[in-house]
C-alpha cells in the first residue's frame, strides 16, 4: 500500500485510484512492485501540489477476509494510539464487542502474532 | 515568577507572527516541505504518526495558574482535550492542525510562553530541580541562573546551527533531582572555601545510543563568569563537534573522546579569550534583578505540624500513604512540598486532561499557590503548601484523579510516548508501563518495595531515560514485532550510573512477568534498608538475570 500524511492536519492517508483518502480498508493493494512504484511516482504530483508529505510504500498481509499491515507501526497508524481508542481512525470505527478494556490487548481488527514468513504484498 | 520585559514580549510576539507568515507560505506552496521543516522544528512543531505534535517550553518547569489554564484551553480547543508532560519538563500536544499552530503560539505569548528552541540543533529549554526554592538544604534557587541562561541562549546567533541539540540542567542541592550528569551541560550550585557561591560544571552526559555520565570540567566557576564559561564550552563544541555523523554529533562524543583534561584545556583557552573582551561578564545588579522575580512567598510563622494534618493522617489511610510517598520536607516550618503524581493507574504516564489542568489551576487560586512545577519524572509539584491545608488539597487532587500515592515508587514510571504516537519509536512503551502499573497496583506492596525507578523508552533515543532507570526498559523492533530489553543499575541522581543490559529482549506478553521476577529477586536478596539499586550494586546482574530468564530457559528444553 501507499501512504502519506496530509499537509494541513497530518492525517494519515492512503492511495486509492489516483487520489488520497483516509480509510485503510479502502486503500489500494499492489501485488506487483512495478505497479506500486508507478503509484509512488504518480503520488509525487500531490507532494508538489502541497497536499501531502512523506509518501512511502509499506507491506501488508492478505488474510481470509481482511488485509493487515505487517509492521506494528502501520497497524497503529491505520487505527490511532492503542492506549487511546477514542482517538484517531479507530474512534470512527464500530466498537468491537468487548470494548470495556482501556488498553488494547492485541491490535484489532488485526490478530497478532505474525507468522515468521508472511505472505507479503505492498 | 519571572515576568517578561518588553524585549521578551516583543521577541515572542514577533516569532509567532513570523511563523504565521511561514505557515501561510507553506500552505500556498511558496515553501516546499524541505524548506519549511527546519522552520517548523525551530518552533517545536513535529509531524508524527497520526498528526502534528507541538512542543511547548516550560522554562525550568515553572508555571503559574494563569499559564496552566491557558495550557488547558489549548488542549481543549486545539488538541483533543489532553496534553503530555515530558522528561524535559515541556508540554506536548498531539493533533493540532498546521493552520492553527500560529493561533496557539499567540495564545502562549498571551501568557508569556512559547515553543522557541524546543526542537532543532540549538540550546533547548533549560531545566532545574523541581523542588527549587522550597527544599531544605538548598544553597540557592537555581532558577534565576536558568532564566539568565534562557535569555543568553534564545536566538544566540552563534549557536543556532550546532552539530546537534544541546540540553542544560541546573541543581542546587547535594541530592540531584535534575539528572545533571545526564545532560550536555549539568550545573551544580556549590560554595567554595571562601564562602562564595558558584557552579560545578559537568559536560558530556547523555543517553541515546551512546550513554555517558558527564565529565567534571569546571570545578568551580564564579557566578559572574558562568555565561562566559558556558559560551566557551559551546564554542569548543560548535567548532569541533562532529557534523558528518548524526550518531556522533552530541557533545558527549567529543568530550569523552578528548577526555576531561583536554576538553577542559580547550574550554579554558576560549574562556580566557571571552573574559579578555569582558562582554559576557554577568553584572551583579542584573543577577539581583532576575533573582527578585524568584523570591519565595512570605512564609507564615507556623508550628512544625498542624492538628488538621495529624488528624487526617490518623483518619484516612489513603491520605497517610500519600503523605509518606508524595510529601518532601520544606525549608520553612509548617510547610511541605507536595508531588502530584501523573501516574494514576490506568492513565498514560505524564498525560493530563484539560479538566485536570483547569482543576489544578483552581486549586492554586483557591489556596494562593503562585506556582506549580513540572518534574523531569513527569509529575507536577506544589512547592509551598501549608501543612494544615494538605488534607483539603489532597481531597481536591483525589477528585481530579490525581491523588495517587506513588511518587518515587515502582508505579511512578517515566515513559516516552513510544510507537503509539512517535515517528521515531520502534515499539510501544505506554501499554507496557500501564501493565506494569496494574501488576504492582497494590499500594501496600509498592510502599513495602520502596524506591524503585522504572524508566522506559520505545527506542534507542532514550526519551524515557531507560539508561538511568534502576530498572530500565527499552523497546526494540524485531521484524515488525515489539520486544523489550531490561537494563539494571542505572541512576540519574547524584549517584549517576548507566544501567547494564541484561540480555535479549522479552516479548510484550513476557516483559511484565520478567520485571516482577527481578523485583522478587530483590526482595529475597535485600539487606535491611537497601533499595533495589543498592542490592543490584552489591550482588551484580547474575541472580537477577537467572530469575528473569528462568521461564525462557525451561521453555528452551
Amino acid at each position: 500500500m501507499l501512504t502519506a500524511n496530509r499537509l494541513l492536519d497530518g492525517e494519515v492517508v492512503y492511495w486509492q485510484g489516483g487520489d488520497w483518502q483516509p480509510d485503510f480498508a479502502a486503500a489500494e493493494i499492489f501485488d506487483e512492485a512495478e505497479a506500486a512504484k508507478a503509484a509512488l511516482d504518480a503520488a509525487q504530483a500531490f507532494v508538489r501540489d502541497n497536499k501531502v508529505v512523506g509518501t512511502y510504500l509499506f507491506e501488508v498481509r492478505k488474510e481470509a477476509n481482511r488485509v493487515a499491515p505487517v509492521k506494528e507501526r502501520e497497524i497503529i497508524r491505520s487505527l490511532g494510539p492503542s492506549v487511546r481508542r477514542d482517538m484517531g481512525k479507530q474512534a470512527l470505527m464500530p466498537a468491537p464487542p468487548a470494548a470495556a478494556k482501556p488498553v488494547r490487548e492485541t491490535s484489532p481488527p488485526y490478530p497478532p502474532p505474525y507468522p515468521e514468513e508472511p505472505d507479503v504484498s505492498i | 515568577m519571572y515576568r517578561y520585559d518588553e524585549f521578551d514580549a516583543k521577541m515572542v510576539r514577533e516569532r509567532a507572527q513570523q511563523f504565521r507568515y511561514q505557515v501561510e507560505r507553506r500552505i500556498k506552496g511558496e515553501l516546499t516541505e524541505d524548506e519549511f521543516k527546519p522552520l517548523r522544528l525551530k518552533n517545536g512543531l513535529y509531524l508524527q504518526l497520526h498528526s502534528y505534535m507541538l512542543r511547548v517550553a516550560v522554562p525550568y518547569g515553572t508555571l503559574s495558574a494563569r499559564q496552566m489554564r491557558q495550557l488547558a484551553r489549548i488542549a481543549r480547543d486545539y488538541s483533543r482535550g489532553y496534553g503530555h508532560f515530558t522528561t524535559r519538563t515541556n508540554m506536548q500536544y498531539h493533533w493540532p492542525k498546521l493552520s492553527e499552530v500560529p493561533d496557539i503560539l499567540e495564545l502562549l505569548a498571551d501568557v508569556e510562553m512559547h515553543c522557541i528552541q524546543t526542537s532543532g540543533n540549538c540550546v533547548r529549554n533549560v531545566t532545574a530541580d523541581h523542588f527549587a526554592g522550597a527544599v531544605a538544604g538548598e544553597l540557592e534557587d537555581p532558577r534565576p541562573i536558568c532564566e539568565i541562561i534562557r535569555q543568553w541562549s534564545s536566538f544566540h546567533p552563534e549557536f543556532n546551527y550546532l552539530p546537534r541539540k544541546f540540553k542544560i540542567a541546573v541543581s542546587a542541592t547535594k541530592e540531584d533531582r535534575a539528572a545533571v550528569k545526564y545532560h550536555d551541560i549539568g550545573m551544580e550550585v556549590i560554595r567554595n572555601e571562601a564562602g562564595e557561591t558558584g557552579y560545578r560544571v559537568f559536560v558530556g552526559g547523555g543517553m541515546g545510543r551512546t550513554p555517558y555520565v558527564a565529565l567534571e570540567i569546571g570545578k568551580f566557576v564564579g557566578k559572574e563568569d558562568i555565561l562566559a564559561y558556558l559560551e566557551a564550552i559551546l564554542r569548543v563544541y560548535n567548532e569541533y563537534g562532529r557534523r558528518d555523523n548524526i550518531h556522533k554529533a552530541r557533545v558527549k562524543i567529543l568530550a569523552h573522546q578528548l577526555g576531561a583534561d583536554e576538553f577542559r584545556r580547550q574550554v579554558e583557552v576560549e574562556f580566557a579569550e571571552i573574559k579578555r573582551h569582558g562582554t559576557l561578564h554577568l553584572p551583579p545588579e542584573e543577577l539581583k534583578r532576575i533573582e527578585a522575580y524568584f523570591a519565595p512567598p512570605a512564609f507564615e510563622d507556623l508550628p512544625e505540624t498542624a492538628p488538621e494534618f495529624e488528624a487526617a493522617v490518623k483518619a484516612d489511610a489513603g491520605f497517610a500513604a500519600w503523605t509518606k510517598s508524595n510529601l518532601t520536607p520544606h525549608k520553612a516550618k509548617g510547610y511541605a512540598i507536595a508531588t502530584i503524581s501523573l501516574k494514576t493507574i490506568g492513565q498514560t504516564p505524564g498525560d493530563a486532561s484539560a479538566e485536570q489542568m483547569d482543576g489544578l489551576a483552581q486549586i492554586m487560586e483557591d489556596f494562593g499557590f503562585a506556582e506549580i512545577r513540572v518534574s523531569h519524572e513527569q509529575n507536577l509539584v506544589f512547592p509551598h503548601v501549608r501543612k494544615k491545608d494538605l488534607p483539603a488539597v489532597y481531597a481536591r487532587l483525589q477528585a481530579l484523579d490525581l491523588g495517587a500515592a506513588n511518587a518515587g515508587l515502582i508505579t511512578d514510571i517515566i515513559c516516552c510516548p513510544g510507537l503509539d504516537y512517535c515517528d521515531l519509536a520502534n515499539a510501544r512503551s505506554i501499554p507496557v508501563a500501564m501493565k506494569l502499573q496494574e501488576r504492582f497496583a497494590d499500594l501496600e506492596r509498592q510502599h513495602e518495595l520502596g524506591e524503585i525507578k522504572i524508566k522506559m523508552s520505545g527506542c534507542i533515543n532514550a526519551c524515557g531515560h531507560h539508561h538511568a532507570g534502576h530498572i530500565g526498559i527499552l523497546g526494540v523492533d524485531k521484524k515488525g514485532v515489539e520486544f523489550y530489553q531490561i537494563q539494571l543499575g542505572g541512576s540519574g541522581a547524584e549517584d549517576a550510573s548507566v544501567g547494564e543490559i541484561m540480555g535479549p529482549g522479552f516479548g510484550k506478553d513476557e516483559i511484565v512477568d520478567a520485571v516482577e521476577r527481578v523485583v522478587e529477586t530483590y526482595v529475597s536478596l535485600r539487606a535491611p534498608g537497601e533499595r533495589l539499586l543498592e542490592t543490584y550494586r552489591r550482588v551484580g546482574m547474575t541472580p537477577f538475570k537467572n530469575a528473569a530468564y528462568q521461564e525462557q530457559m525451561y521453555a528452551a528444553y
